[in-house]
């Protein structure tokens, strides 16, 4: 049976409709429209579905709708607002540190939370933060730099 | 002049072009200035469409934004074959650049004709096209609807010298990236066509395995409909969480009939050694029997690997109501894919199109044509009606092929002044290709659980010529006065391999250069050394040379850290790849650092090249330290991260990338150039951090263990 659940969604409210169990990406996906967080593995073992779910890295691929019902969620999309880039973005660009770019948007939730809290990450913190992502390309050194240099940037 | 003398030269159409001569098959100029280039080649994450772009800015005197580069398409652009083999440079590089040449000089045609001005003075610089003969300019926007570039190109047009060229050489930034990093629709997952609904496949539990019976009654209270077909089960339905719901139900509703057909996992040694073979023959001197010289034999191996890419395979199909099909696939090869699915459905191939749609990276024959063919079986029972089915992650890591575990006996013969005398190598494999096509088989993998199913030969190897699958680099690039060299290809086999990132150069890489290593050490000589000692080749001395130099080879290192190098020509024509690697091996193998020196002839994006050696030697480094598809003698079992773990951020090796200059040579492709080189800089490494020669991978912790063990028997 499906239930309707109010949520907030990159600071927009919204209100949607969906069985208990469906992910919250599968919502975000088809839902929503916001394709930014995509499908790996279905489990949370590879990173690319992360999303904030009140501040918190979570992944949506395993998040049900029950549990985020007036929650806020954050997703790539959101993270700088319309047409622009936040830093850590802006900085991945710079490295050019992406090949296939399927992992990237996962990453990005992960390192903009580690940000928020540790402005200035050395390379450590962010490979910490970066642990829970799978990046098959090999861009791993690109984006620990890209990161690392997001934090270098002036505010 | 005699009749036998040489004609002159006359120019003629690079490959691709020959096959496609027809312009506006590759460019279209629209009236707001930008430049459609089609080309066949696919973006499999590797960065070809940036760096084709850039070609084409260059001949067209247009900035990099002014250039689209569109989708691959059976219909309406250029059949350029496989996206595949480190060729795409190579292959449409040529290609791109007299097409878009050629649609240069229609343009300035244009403007000459129209201001009454001499062609061979008429400039373009950024779009505009202007005559000191002339006040006026104009553009391709302007012209655009004037021009027909509905004719075959013309080989003499000239195309840019090195020096004229601005865009080509430098790291323009891709193309891709922005919407990738934007978090926007990009990937063929995020396609959603007007009416589409979502396809989900139940495939069986193991690979022999038989649907016997099914009770659909269990899903009749979702809104999805079940297609049957023999053993290929699916559902499709408008609500993609009930279609993934309803097959997790049908996994419980369904009996199969299974059998045990799968080799014994901890012994695929003598699985591969076992046959039938197809004996490649590559090098037949006779090494003879060197009597006086000191010999040193060894065995290496590998494990199946899997192409594990991030994303689960994604395919979307189309019936339309005319009997004609539009299929959306990330296929390394779409005219490939046409041709196979109407050969599985009897239809003319005319009436299938198959547009490429991005994927995640791809590195080798996965599961898109798979995927896309199972879109193809479910849209067909909802007519009218596009149908995306995305794999399970689980389907992904077990029913994509695999690259083939493979295993090398090596026995070589030094004389007393330390120089190799001979060199025998015999390598067994399954086959490396089973793309759509092969061999005639359409290789698709629900063919072969329809109702009336369809069986396929063995994997085979690609031809000689583009490089070989078993043997591919199996030759050493060292002078060996006696070599022997053959492939033994199973005939018969019970797990589906085809092409995975560098075939089976990874392994023969990984034999030749650990052996180099035990060679020298057998004589009492520095690797480095040894390696100089035997090769003539400048370029590759130079490579070689740079990535040593630049890793501090000869310095010491700290107590528990090994160094190693690992050396190789892709394809024994391609790009040069020398890696110097540095590893802990404590309790497990930890990869420090990759010092890493190419040479690709010319380089079109520097960038591009960099970035695709640190891919590629980091998944290497993944592949020798962590990687092994694991089975019993029934199902694959490694179908999660947590069965089949891939590299961590944590574990990923700081990676420096040298390209030694060749701007005069022509491009070589990147992609697959430091996969052999990096394993083997990693099995050396750890050899000279441990003293122990760890020859069977992954090296894991337990190899480790295993090697000391047999060391100590």
């Amino acid at each position: 049976m499906k239930q309707r659940y109010s949520l907030s969604v990159n600071g927009a409210q919204v209100d949607v409709e969906a069985e208990p169990e469906t992910s919250l990406l599968t919502v975000l996906r088809n839902d929503l429209d916001l394709k930014g967080a995509r499908f790996g593995c279905g489990s949370g073992l590879c990173g690319a579905c992360f999303v904030q779910v009140d501040g918190a890295v979570v992944p949506s691929c395993d998040t049900p709708m029950w549990s985020v019902d007036h929650k806020s969620v954050v997703t790539v999309e959101g993270l700088a607002g319309d047409d622009r880039l936040h830093p850590v973005q802006q900085a991945l660009l710079d490295e050019q540190a992406g090949q296939c770019g399927y992992c990237l948007a996962g990453v990005l939730v992960s390192a903009a939370a580690l940000l928020d809290t540790n402005p200035r990450p050395d390379e450590q913190a962010v490979v910490e933060a970066l642990d829970r992502h799978l990046c098959r390309c090999g861009v791993q050194g690109r984006i620990v730099r890209a990161v690392v240099r997001a934090g270098q940037e002036p505010i | 002049m005699s009749l036998a003398s040489t004609p002159p030269d006359i120019p003629t159409l690079p490959k691709s072009l020959a096959a496609n001569p027809i312009l506006s098959r590759w460019v279209n100029v629209h009236s707001d200035g930008v430049v459609d280039v089609r080309v066949g080649k696919v973006e499999l994450g590797q960065g070809i469409l940036t760096a084709l772009a850039q070609l084409a800015a260059d001949e067209l005197d247009v900035d990099l934004a002014q250039v689209r580069m569109l989708p691959a398409n059976t219909a309406s652009g250029p059949d350029e074959g496989l996206t595949s083999g480190s060729m795409s440079v190579a292959d449409s590089g040529p290609a791109v650049r007299l097409v878009a040449a050629n649609v240069r000089a229609l343009f300035v045609g244009e403007a000459a004709r129209r201001w009454q001005v001499d062609a061979e003075r008429v400039t373009v610089v950024s779009g505009r096209i202007a005559s000191p003969q002339t006040p006026d300019t104009t553009s391709y926007a302007e012209l655009a609807e004037s021009v027909d570039l509905g004719i075959a190109a013309d080989a003499g047009v000239p195309v840019k010298t090195l020096e004229q060229q601005r865009v080509t050489g430098t790291s323009a930034p891709r193309l891709d990236l922005p919407d990738k990093v934007a978090g926007r629709a990009r990937f063929i997952h995020d396609l959603r066509l007007p009416g589409q609904l979502f396809g989900r496949v139940l495939r069986p539990p193991s690979p022999g395995a038989r649907l016997v019976a099914v009770d659909v009654s269990r899903v009749a209270d979702l809104d999805v409909q079940v297609v049957r077909d023999g053993s290929f089960l699916g559902v499709v339905g408008a609500d993609e969480a009930q279609a993934t719901r309803a097959v997790e139900i049908l996994r419980g509703s369904t009996t199969w009939d299974e059998r045990d057909t799968l080799p014994d996992e901890s012994d695929l040694d003598t699985y591969l050694r076992a046959g039938p073979h197809e004996p490649i023959p590559v090098i037949e001197d006779d090494p003879g029997t060197q009597q006086h010289d000191r010999g040193l034999r060894a065995t290496y191996s590998r494990p199946f690997i899997a192409h594990a890419s991030m994303a689960p395979s994604c395919g979307i199909a189309l019936w339309q109501g005319d009997g004609r099909l539009a299929v959306w696939s990330h296929s390394q090869g779409i005219h490939g894919l046409r041709n196979a699915i109407a050969q599985v459905l009897d239809l003319e191939p005319e009436s299938v199109t198959v547009e490429h749609a991005e994927g995640a990276g791809c590195y080798g024959h996965n599961g898109a044509d798979d995927a896309a063919f199972d879109a193809v079986l479910l849209a067909r029972a909802v007519p009218g009606r596009p149908v995306q089915v995305q794999w399970s992650r689980a389907d992904e890591l077990s029913w994509s092929p695999f690259g083939s575990a493979m295993t090398a006996d090596v026995n070589a013969t030094v004389d007393e002044q330390g120089r190799l005398t001979s060199w025998a190598y015999d390598v067994w494999s399954q086959g490396h290709t089973a793309r759509p096509g092969y061999a005639g088989n359409p290789g698709l993998l629900a063919a072969t659980h329809l109702e009336a199913p369809w069986t396929y030969s063995a994997p085979t190897d690609p031809p000689a010529a583009r490089g070989g699958g078993t043997t591919r680099n199996a030759v050493p690039i060292y002078g060996i006065p006696h070599r022997r060299i053959t492939g033994h290809r199973l005939t018969e086999t019970s797990i589906r391999s085809s092409a995975l990132r560098a075939l089976g150069a990874h392994m023969n890489v990984f034999a030749i250069e650990s052996f180099m290593d035990e060679l020298a050490q057998l004589v009492g000589q520095d690797p480095l050394a040894f390696r100089l000692a035997h090769l003539d080749d400048e370029r590759g001395r130079r490579v070689l040379q740079a990535a040593a130099r630049a890793a501090g080879w000869g310095q010491d290192t700290p107590d528990g850290v090994g160094r190693g190098i690992g050396f190789a020509r892709y394809k024994g024509r391609g790009a040069y790849c020398a890696v110097v690697a540095e590893v802990e091996a404590e309790h497990d193998v930890r990869v420090r650092r990759l010092t890493i020196a190419v040479d690709v002839g010319r380089v079109v994006n520097p960038d591009g090249v960099r970035n695709q050696i640190e891919g590629g030697a980091t998944q290497a480094t993944s592949w020798t330290v962590k990687e092994r598809v694991r089975f019993d003698r029934r199902r694959v079992t490694s179908d999660d991260w947590e069965r089949y773990p891939i590299l961590l951020f944590s574990e990923a090796p700081q990676i420096d990338v040298e390209i030694v200059p060749n701007p005069g040579l022509p491009s070589l492709g990147a992609g697959e150039a430091a996969q052999g080189p990096t394993t083997a800089a990693i099995a050396n490494a750890v050899a000279d951090a441990i003293g122990i020669r760890v020859r069977h991978l992954p090296l894991t912790a337990d190899a480790v263990v295993a090697a000391i063990e047999s060391e100590q028997l």
